[in-house]
């Protein structure tokens, strides 16, 4: 345990002084150190499922609190509790079934099985449809089930996961160890699928350049990066125009990159954009995060393109991982999520420390100098999101988001 | 010509649009002409029909009627100047009477009536078409036709130039032709409307038609002031040196003489009309142009494919070469040369500055010019403009503003009375170059300053980007004049403008907050105003301005933030665009490559030689009109569909002819 408390305070210190940069770097580092958290954990007897969850909720909170505008985190977090809940869930059924039916199917057979189970044993039953029910999208079969449902609310409200580890605490001892066996298994998975994004993101590209097409993009993103080399790849020949993204010039490490994989790309100034973007086909950015409404957080300038791009009716792509799908609404997002960075990058002090006149009591400094990181792009101006399970309208991403979720994390 | 004149003379701006009224001199009742609403053109129409009336009950003198399916051809054909000296003088009268009542300030801001006199437009062409074709009937149907007589003193000149205009084919003419043109098709509709009923929509044409009249009187006072070159003193400078002929126009001219004169000034007009931008992917102009140029440019390696239109030239490398020729070279006077460096090396920037930098530099080589035996001073002085203006355009490409300077010293040139001697032209058209910098530009701002400071309330937040002069002028008065708001300056790579404007708003006290373009639409939340500079605003009112410009101006549009761009009337121009792309300037690409960046120094000296990676460092962008709320010149304010209309009404009257 204090070697894990320690590893969390390092990366809580890291995230807070924002050594770790990128939201994938984030997540991965995150996810790992979710994982040792719950193999460490001492799983109680009963309610195992219920302690990993409050073990990272409780680390979760901390590593969120550090740095709340890496939104990375808080979903990293969500989806190891969401995977912690389903494994306790099939588990669940598996062993009810096993049970009733001696069937121990594995628990994708779902539906069938649950209406089998839902018959012979009512009360446990009910109880894993519940669970199911907040944990699974309401498909129409569950739509339908609506008596036993309805019968279970109080149960889901409550908390689905107490309930159903309440019902049944009798075979606890096989199912200790495989419930954290399950999950660490699940968070595995979930760090694969968190550093393969950007093949699974950069397959797709072949469907969306064509030959000759110019391509605008902006800040520095490895799956754009992936994305365009992956159409290159398969013998597309475009060109890329880079925005250097001013003051932290990522642009120029995009453009860098590209050029060493031997893609034609012209660095513009971010003033430039409007100037060149009546010439440019598609604009493709990678997302810092991506909200569930469709609205999009990415490097600072990105607003700017996207405006314009809908200006000139240039298609509006955004990249994005499955592990930057944030279950919550922005509110004002363009400074509640926002960070604001040095000023040196923007200005010397020197420079003007002698034209500013500190003596005069005024009050308030004369000078000020802003230099966010972030921009929101609201849904309306993004034309597609290209995910790693495929292109969606920003309209649909609260339904994919549901996917990765459980409600009952949303709130930490 | 009669007490009317008096208070037409009087207003001191003829304004556009929304004005301030910040001017202490009431405006006098006397109707706005360039917003010809039909009530105000049948209060204009009343002082036309009466006002030539009293003066010039004289014999009048009809020029041969002609028909108006006159061809443009026919139209070359001579056309003797009628001038009876009696009449002249009279008109002369009428003139000093109208110098007596005229006001300094007029002339200064360039826009008052006195001063409209040089005004070539496709109206007063159409119209003086008609005219000459008809004046027999008008002069009928007016009961005095004295102003016709006033038109046909101006005609054959006019018809000249016009049909010397219209009858190449030079496409680079576009504007004049096109004047020349719409002349030939509208001729024949206007008269027919006009001698059918002239109470219905004479007012246009009548109200130009005083224009011209004047402009005539004005035309045949000189006219005889040149005649009387040793008793009468010569016209004011500071007026447009306004004068009936080119040097070699006799005024009695025969017929056989003057098909060869309008080749003549064709050919001059064709010097004069400012070249359209080379197009740098024609292989063989670029190589003749290279043979004749002074400045040796080696072309960048590393080109981007876009605007292969454009030049692109390694750059840095021309500067010693050139500032060691300087006492060697006799072709470029030493002062164009030194413009011409100081804009190679960017040391002057900023539109306004590079023009005043050129004019005085054009004055000083004036000064300095002495017409080399058998050769007539406008035709070599002209030449030698053309070439120094090469070499600026080989140091640096001309932006927009700096091409109408050129073109407005061009007229000037051209309209020098031929029995002028040399220091008294030379001394004019240094006095014209003067007063174009006084009124349109340094007095053209201090009108903007007044007019903008109005839309300046107290608590608001402004947003400027880069730098401009003018903005810069407007927040510091409004500073001074106690408005408590706040600036916020909006940077972008790679000049950093905004720096130079945030320094000298902080030191004058000012509340400044500096961010970069990439965070406009941050900070674009708190902004209530947008104030932007221009470079020029073309007649489609597009906005061609520093690059960054137009990204400020859509998330400005997006926040619903009005957008107020002050621009100089000078830099108005009747060309359109519509991208940033055909008509740029490109930078040093090395600008951008260059980063400060912390870690990797080495970056751009690895990537140098890569072929596939270039720098597009863009200067100029374009503004669609509709991102513009309002346009702050020194006619007042205006909306940008207003452009093309003070394009055409004032600015033809000071730049041609």
């Amino acid at each position: 345990m204090p070697d894990v408390q320690s590893t969390v305070l390092e990366f809580v210190n890291k995230l807070r002084k924002r050594k770790i940069e990128g939201s994938q770097a984030t997540a991965k580092c995150t996810v790992e150190l979710l994982r040792s958290v719950i193999s460490q954990q001492r799983v109680p007897h009963s309610n195992q499922a219920s302690a990993l969850i409050d073990a990272v909720k409780a680390v979760g909170e901390q590593l969120v609190a550090a740095n709340p505008v890496e939104l990375a985190v808080g979903n990293v977090v969500r989806r190891v509790l969401h995977i912690i809940r389903e494994e306790d869930l099939s588990l669940a059924t598996a062993a009810m079934a096993g049970l009733d039916l001696l069937d121990a199917s594995d628990d994708d057979g779902e539906d069938d099985n649950c209406k089998v189970v839902g018959y012979s044993a009512m009360s446990a039953a009910v109880a894993a449809a519940a669970a199911r029910s907040t944990l699974r999208p309401p498909s129409l079969q569950t739509l339908l089930e609506g008596t036993p449902e309805s019968a279970a609310v109080p149960y889901t409200s409550s908390s689905g996961a107490d309930s159903e580890s309440k019902s049944k605490s009798a075979d606890k001892s096989s199912i200790t160890r495989k419930l954290k066996h399950d999950v660490i298994e699940g968070v595995n998975h979930l760090i694969l699928e968190i550093s393969g994004c950007h093949e699974q993101i950069a397959e797709q590209a072949i469907e969306h350049i064509h030959q000759n097409e110019v391509i605008l993009t902006l800040g520095s993103s490895r799956t754009v990066l992936e994305f365009l080399c992956a159409a290159k790849e398969k013998k597309r020949s475009f060109r890329v125009f880079v925005a250097e993204g001013a003051p932290r010039y990522q642009g120029h490490l995009l453009a860098k990159e590209l050029v060493a994989r031997g893609l034609q790309t012209t660095v513009i100034t971010d003033s430039a954009v409007f100037a060149m973007i009546s010439r440019v086909n598609m604009v493709i950015i990678g997302a810092h995060a991506v909200m569930a409404n469709g609205g999009v957080i990415g490097p600072v300038g990105v607003n700017m393109a996207a405006l314009a791009a809908k200006k000139h009716a240039v298609p509006f792509v955004v990249l994005a991982g499955s592990h930057k799908l944030c279950p919550l609404y922005p509110h004002n997002p363009e400074v509640l999520l926002n960070e604001l960075r040095s000023p040196s990058e923007l200005l010397d002090f020197g420079e003007v420390s002698d034209c500013l006149d500190f003596g005069a009591g005024s009050g308030s400094p004369l000078l000020q100098v802003v230099n966010p990181t972030f921009d929101y792009v609201p849904p309306s101006l993004v034309s597609l999101f290209i995910t790693d399970t495929g292109g969606h309208n920003p309209s649909y991403m609260y339904r994919l988001i549901a996917d990765y979720y459980s409600a009952d994390d949303l709130v930490m | 010509m009669d007490p009317r004149r008096g208070p037409l003379a009087v207003p001191k701006v003829r304004r556009v649009g929304f004005f301030t009224s910040i001017e202490p001199s009431p405006e006098t009742p006397r109707p706005n002409r360039s917003l010809s609403g039909p009530a105000e053109a049948i209060t204009s129409s009343s002082p036309l029909s009466d006002s030539p009336s009293g003066q010039f009950i004289s014999p009048v003198q009809i020029p041969p009627s002609r028909h108006h399916s006159d061809n443009l051809a026919s139209r070359a054909a001579p056309v003797p100047v009628p001038g009876p000296s009696a009449f002249r003088r009279q008109l002369a009268n009428d003139r000093t009477l109208h110098v007596g009542s005229y006001n300094p300030v007029d002339s200064l801001l360039g826009t008052s009536p006195p001063s409209s006199n040089g005004e070539v437009s496709e109206d007063s062409g159409s119209l003086f078409g008609f005219q000459r074709s008809d004046s027999a009937k008008l002069s009928a149907s007016f009961p005095n036709g004295g102003f016709n007589m006033t038109v046909a003193v101006r005609a054959p000149r006019e018809s000249e130039a016009k049909v010397a205009i219209a009858s190449t084919s030079d496409g680079r003419k576009k504007n004049v032709e096109a004047s020349g043109e719409s002349e030939s098709v509208s001729t024949k509709p206007r008269k027919e409307k006009e001698t059918k009923s002239l109470k219905e929509k004479t007012s246009k044409a009548e109200r130009r038609a005083i224009q011209e009249a004047q402009r005539a009187a004005k035309a045949a006072a000189k006219g005889e002031g040149s005649k009387r070159a040793g008793e009468s003193s010569r016209p004011k400078p500071s007026k447009p040196a306004k004068q009936p002929q080119p040097k070699k126009e006799a005024p009695q001219v025969t017929s056989s003489v003057s098909e060869k004169r309008a080749v003549s000034v064709e050919k001059e007009r064709r010097m004069d009309v400012p070249q359209t931008q080379m197009q740098y992917d024609d292989k063989s102009r670029v190589d003749k142009a290279k043979r004749r140029s002074v400045v040796e440019q080696t072309e960048s390696k590393n080109k981007v494919e876009l605007f292969l239109h454009l030049p692109q030239y390694e750059r840095g490398n021309q500067l010693p070469n050139l500032s060691s020729n300087i006492f060697t070279l006799d072709t470029i006077h030493h002062a164009v040369y030194k413009v011409g460096l100081q804009h190679l090396a960017g040391d002057i920037a900023g539109d306004n500055a590079r023009c005043i930098a050129m004019l005085h530099a054009f004055q000083e080589a004036i000064n300095d010019y002495t017409t080399p035996p058998m050769k007539d001073l406008t035709m070599d002085l002209t030449a030698k403009i053309n070439g120094y203006v090469s070499f600026l355009i080989e140091c640096r490409p001309l932006s927009m503003s700096m091409g109408n300077a050129i073109r407005f010293l061009k007229n000037q040139i051209r309209k020098l009375p031929v029995d002028l001697s040399e220091p008294e032209a030379k001394a004019s058209l240094c006095s014209e170059i003067g007063r174009f910098i006084d009124e349109k530009i340094l007095l053209a701002d201090k009108v903007i300053v007044q007019h903008a400071v109005t839309k300046i309330r107290d608590g608001e937040v402004l947003l400027a980007y880069g730098f401009s002069c003018v903005v810069e002028m407007i927040l510091l008065y409004a500073h001074e004049i106690g408005r408590k708001f706040r600036v916020v300056i909006v940077d972008s790579r790679p000049n950093l403008e905004g720096q130079k404007l945030l320094r000298r708003l902080v030191t004058r006290g000012l509340d400044c907050t500096y961010t970069h373009i990439n965070a406009v639409s941050y900070i674009m939340g708190e902004v209530t105003r947008v104030f932007l500079g221009a470079s020029s605003i073309f007649s489609n009112g597009t906005l061609y301005s520093q690059v960054g410009t137009a990204c400020v101006a859509m998330v400005a549009n997006a926040f619903s933030v009005p957008v107020i761009v002050c621009c100089e009337a000078y830099k108005f121009h009747e060309r359109v665009l519509l991208d940033s792309i055909c008509s740029n300037e490109l930078g040093d690409p090395d600008a951008i490559a260059n980063v400060p960046l912390r870690n990797n120094k080495k970056h751009s000296k690895t990537m140098d030689n890569n072929k596939n990676l270039q720098f597009l460092n863009l200067m100029y962008d374009s503004t669609p009109a509709e991102y513009i709320s309002m346009i702050v010149t020194d006619y007042g304010m205006i909306p940008p569909t207003s452009i093309p209309v003070i394009v055409r009404e004032y600015r033809r009257e000071d730049l041609l002819l």
